[in-house]
């Protein structure tokens, strides 16, 4: 049971890693490696969204093999993140409309706040069931 | 959801890792279960039945408040 969960992390860590690697090369590559060939930018985004889909793919995997309480603590995380992000997301894209912040609304930062929430509900939960 | 799985495994000699891996959860949901933190689902409470060789109802003890 451990050693096929270890081979599922493995993999899930290997795709999210060469999706961050496809998505540097597309979001990069036009300006510093193909100068904007729009081919070679076309294939760079097609690989990244491909190597996406399968890292969610991967994820999925993953989350079959928790177990019923593992599953319940993702879930529940899951829930409070999507929840938080709706919120906060439409909270900061009103403030830039509205010109109520500096600079532009970046979904950059939407991503990096999914990310941390996700963590810290997530820890939060492991604590409440353990 | 009170339960008596703590004092069974123990009876049966069984660490909660090890009870884990007999029914096919991890050592976290033992403890979770242990503690009353967490009902497990039919199947995981059926598998701890044939396990300890004992109804559901005689270790997991439902108090209805409403």
């Amino acid at each position: 049971m451990k050693a096929e969960r270890k081979k599922r992390m493995i993999q899930l860590a290997a795709w999210t890693w060469s999706w961050v690697a496809t998505l540097a090369i597309a979001t990069f590559g036009p300006m510093f490696i193909w100068e904007d060939n729009k081919t070679l930018t076309i294939l760079a985004v097609v690989v990244n969204l491909i190597n996406g889909v399968l890292m969610i793919l991967a994820n999925r995997k993953l989350f079959n093999h928790y177990d019923e309480l593992e599953r319940k603590i993702h879930l529940e995380s899951m829930g409070l993140t999507l929840g938080l992000s709706v919120i906060v997301g439409l909270t900061y894209s009103i403030l830039d409309q509205k010109n109520l912040i500096q600079s532009d609304a970046e979904i950059g930062l939407l991503v990096g706040f999914i990310g941390i929430t996700y963590l810290v509900t997530l820890l939060i939960n492991r604590k409440r069931y353990s | 959801m009170k339960n008596r799985v703590c004092d069974l495994r123990k009876q049966k000699g069984l660490t909660q890792e090890q009870l884990g891996e007999l029914i096919g959860v991890s050592r976290q949901t033992i403890n979770a279960i242990e503690k009353e933190k967490f009902d497990p689902s039919l199947p995981t409470a059926f598998k701890m039945s044939k396990l300890f060789q004992l109804p559901i109802e005689d270790f997991f003890i439902f108090e209805d408040f409403s």
